[in-house]
């Protein structure tokens, strides 16, 4: 216990000498500037960073820039050792995994959305939702270990030659099953991106007002009814946004992608064939790089990699600006919503 | 007088005032202020004296600019983004307002208590009454626990805490963290103190225990409350002045006057009105 | 009567396929989870020795070994890219708090977030243009440079969500005590926020714990341990990555130890990280 030093006497430090004292006392109006410029500071360095990153990636990837210009986007050959290089296969490989991304994980990732924001309540949905999330806090590589291990496998013995039986007529759906190929990137891209989709659908749905479902269901509406006519429009920005976010997600994965895809810088025609992307081909090549001109070119491929990625992602942060601030910090916020 | 300047300024001549006797008795005064939240204006032209050794209550219906007159009598009304303030307002004669005055400064001189207690939540008991003190750097040495036991017990708070200084000021009950934020305000002897609807968010008894004291402060603060709660004004005020805000929603202030005449006989007929439960 | 009933027969019919469908697709995202986790658990469970925590690898060929310097070099890596990104992250996130209605603002926000959507090889390779190339080494540094650079805006962003959520109340009921606002930023603004501000850093770090492909060409990996920062390093997703692209089974063993490990690890702080706000959430 705080006793007082002596007894009673009302004023100990009197009022008179606190108040000169605290008029006396720093106002602090050169450390309120210090510091507001300490903290402009740490802002100003985010915009430095981008702008020296970009800025690098230009100037290191110039020799290849100015060597191939913009055909460097559509020339097939990479042929490091002729010097020969073209980006047009990674492009291809990048957009192939991506779309088969999208496709698998963007309906799965919406149906589980809708799962869990129309069908479950309290804690199942918390414990739901939680392990939902889970899946973007594994990390890619682990992914890939599993991929080549698990999922090819079962590609190779399974899925794919059933492909083939069925739906052989298809150009997408011949050739041999390899197991590692453009498909299975696809595939693992659709299980890293769908927890993204998932919980950005899910807060959006979440969002829409009851009286939006009450007012369909009071009209006689099924609940499936409801939540496609009344609530996945009134969300339909939102989703969007989060399956563009999504998207932006899978262009930029590298490792698990590069250990299931087969690394061959060709342009084909079946899913089953090996394949190669953006990411991946930095991912293999940069750290053996023998000239320079193949350091260049990697680093152009990095170049086109984030321009791509950055107006992704933007265009998804304008459709998504009131999500991406979720109020509570999420487990896993800081790897789905990226 | 205390300097509210850090630096010597050349002070602007003062327009006539009224003869020094009566402007003695104003702890504060307020003349002609008119306020904005960016381009709206808030209140217009308001003037009027806190008289020292008084309480003086401002009442009127939600929205009529009480609570932003009382912030700019401690410059906390700047504090917002975008507000402005005109007019004066004299701290024993000097203007807080004046070119070169440090708000800080100020605040040291008129203290606020607030609607919602506000204990720092990471501070204990103790720190929080010690917090003016202590965080503008006055060297109390020693004597910081007297202080601080000082200001509690002035506020009736030593008895129920003395055991548990220690504890987080969230700690307590609602009545008591109001009692704690009036210490926390008491322990740097300002010269007013300003009370935007201090009972607002609490219990009878609680509010009870706080006007009383009150009464017990004010024979050494200026204390200015705002209140919607017309029986409070009735009860503790020497003083009482009525706001209102007009169709243009830009509050003006009505009438002022001694508490029992403005509630027994008002002048003016929109204070009659809002006294016997007309509007508001 | 019998009109209403049969067109209700396929609406109802419509609406307990769709919704067994999304159910289903929740149990697919569920089930594909355990699987993963499944097989990481399954696999590497068998693997972990006292031995694969203290050694280090063996030679090419040659079974046993583990990844003690693995793991020390992850610890080492975040540490550094915290040291880095921390600070600044932190000063950047109060600056977005407090000060944040200016038009830099808004803008630092918008490229905030656009930095977090940069793919993590890109900022390999910057690192390795600022680091690597100048120092004529893979290195240590240049690796934690990388991570630090990612976990930069997501410390940014939580911490001004933090620093947003303490109450106006609390910054006008010490301003009212004259208290300079630099102080009361410092003083009792940011120790209120400290809870949110930890929890969001913690949480970066498990991003960043996993992250290989910014490591490829800075930290580069070390089969021994370092004596210097300025030597390339060993990390835990490296090690797996390059023992699971490799022919030998003993390495893929490991490789699925490591993933336990760094699963493990991952998973501890993410879930460490929600008991935390829960508790503070209930506990008030």
């Amino acid at each position: 216990m705080i006793a007082p030093t002596s007894g009673s006497p009302r004023h100990i430090l009197t009022v008179d000498e606190r108040r000169v004292a605290l008029s006396k006392a720093s106002t602090g109006r050169a450390a309120d500037r210090v510091v507001a410029k300490l903290f402009w500071l740490c802002a100003v360095c985010i915009l430095l960073l981008v702008l020296a990153i970009a800025l690098m990636t230009v100037v290191q990837s110039w020799p290849s820039l100015t060597r191939f210009g913009i055909g460097f986007l559509f020339t097939q050959t990479w042929d490091p050792v002729a010097g020969h290089f073209g980006a047009l296969p990674f492009i291809y490989g990048t957009l192939v995994t991506s779309v088969v991304a999208l496709l698998v994980g963007g309906p799965v990732g919406l149906g589980a959305a809708i799962a869990l924001s129309e069908f479950t309540r309290g804690s199942l949905r918390d414990l739901l939702s939680s392990l939902v999330e889970l899946l973007a806090a594994i990390p890619s590589v682990v992914y890939g270990l599993w991929g080549i291990f698990v999922l090819a496998p079962i590609l190779r013995q399974t899925v794919e030659p059933a492909l083939r039986e069925s739906l052989g007529f298809i150009p997408l759906f011949t050739g041999p099953a390899y197991g590692v190929g453009m498909l299975a990137g696809g595939l693992i891209l659709a299980i890293m991106i769908l927890p993204t989709i998932a919980a950005v659908s899910r807060d959006v749905l979440r969002a829409v007002p009851v009286d939006q479902r009450e007012a369909m269901l009071a009209l006689g509406a099924t609940r499936w009814e409801t939540i496609r006519g009344a609530v996945i429009p009134y969300a339909r920005t939102g989703i969007v946004g989060g399956i563009i976010l999504g998207l932006g997600r899978a262009l930029g994965e590298t490792m698990a992608v590069t250990m299931v895809i087969g690394n061959r810088p060709a342009v084909s025609a079946s899913l089953f064939a090996p394949g190669y992307t953006l990411a991946s081909v930095i991912a293999n090549e940069f750290s053996e790089a023998a000239t320079d001109l193949h350091l260049a070119a990697l680093v152009e491929i990095g170049l086109v990699l984030l321009g791509v990625t950055v107006v992704v992602n933007a265009i998804a942060r304008v459709l998504v600006w009131q999500i991406k601030r979720p109020d509570r910090p999420s487990a896993a916020a800081g790897n789905v919503v990226r | 007088m205390l300097p509210l300047r850090v630096h010597p300024v050349v002070s602007n001549p003062i327009e006539a005032r009224p003869s020094p006797s009566r402007e003695d008795q104003h702890g504060l005064e307020a003349m002609r202020l008119t306020t904005w939240y960016g381009e709206r204006i808030a209140i217009r032209d308001v003037s009027l004296g806190f008289g020292k050794g008084k309480i003086t209550a401002i009442i009127g219906p939600s929205g009529c600019g009480k609570s932003t007159l009382i912030r700019c009598l401690n410059r906390m009304h700047e504090v917002t983004p975008g507000a402005r303030v005109a007019g004066k307002v004299l701290l024993d004669g000097e203007d807080i307002y004046a070119d070169g005055v440090d708000p800080v400064l100020v605040r040291r001189r008129v203290g606020m208590v607030f609607q919602r207690p506000n204990p720092f939540p990471t501070m204990s008991i103790f720190e929080n009454v010690a917090a003016g003190l202590r965080l503008n750097g006055i060297p109390t040495g020693k004597r910081l626990p007297d202080l601080v036991w000082e200001a509690l017990d002035r506020v009736a708070l030593w008895d129920e805490v003395k055991d548990k200084l220690r504890e987080p000021g969230t700690a307590l009950s609602g009545g008591q963290q109001q009692r704690l934020c009036i210490a926390r305000a008491l322990a740097i002897a300002p010269e007013v103190l300003l009370l935007d609807e201090p009972t607002g968010a609490l219990d009878p008894v609680a509010t009870l225990k706080i006007e009383e004291l009150l009464r017990e402060l004010k024979d050494d603060y200026t204390v200015v409350i705002v209140t919607h709660n017309m029986q409070q004004a009735a009860r503790v005020s020497d003083v009482t002045a009525f706001m209102l805000a007009g169709a243009d929603r830009i509050g003006s202030l009505v009438e002022v006057g001694p508490t029992s005449q403005i509630f027994t006989s008002p002048k003016d007929r929109r204070t009659e009105q809002y006294i016997t439960g007309r509007f508001g | 009567m019998r009109k209403r009933s049969s067109i209700a027969w396929h609406r109802r019919l419509g609406n307990v396929l769709m919704i067994g469908l999304c159910v289903a697709a929740l149990g697919l995202a569920v089930g594909v989870l355990l699987l993963v986790l499944g097989y990481v658990v399954s696999e590497g469970a068998g693997s972990l020795n006292p031995a694969f925590f203290t050694q280090t690898p063996r030679p090419v060929g040659e079974t046993g070994g583990g990844m003690a310097n693995a793991i020390v070099g992850t610890l080492i890596l975040v540490a550094i890219a915290v040291s880095i990104g921390l600070p600044i992250g932190v000063g950047a996130g109060v600056y977005l708090a407090e000060y944040g209605r200016s038009r830099l603002a808004t803008v630092v926000r918008f490229v905030s977030d656009v930095l977090t959507g940069i793919p993590s090889i890109t900022i390999g390779l910057f690192a390795y243009g600022l680091l690597v190339v100048p120092l004529r080494s893979f290195s240590a540094i240049a690796g934690g440079f990388a991570l630090g650079v990612i976990m930069l805006p997501v410390i940014a962003r939580t911490t001004e969500e933090a620093v947003r959520l303490v109450p106006d109340a609390i910054r006008e009921g010490a301003l009212a005590l004259g208290i300079p606002r630099w102080k009361t930023l410092v003083t009792i603004v940011l120790p209120t926020a400290i809870g949110g501000i930890v929890t969001g850093a913690i949480l970066a770090v498990a991003r960043v714990a996993g992250e290989t492909a910014p490591l490829l060409f800075t930290a580069f990996g070390n089969q021994f341990w370092i004596s210097s920062i300025r030597q390339p390093i060993a990390a835990l997703p490296l090690q797996i990555f390059v023992y699971a692209i490799s022919p030998y089974d003993d390495w893929h063993r490991q490789a699925w130890a490591g993933s336990l490990v760094l699963v493990g690890l991952v998973l501890l702080l993410s879930l460490g990280v929600r008991v935390a706000v829960r508790r503070r959430a209930l506990g008030g």
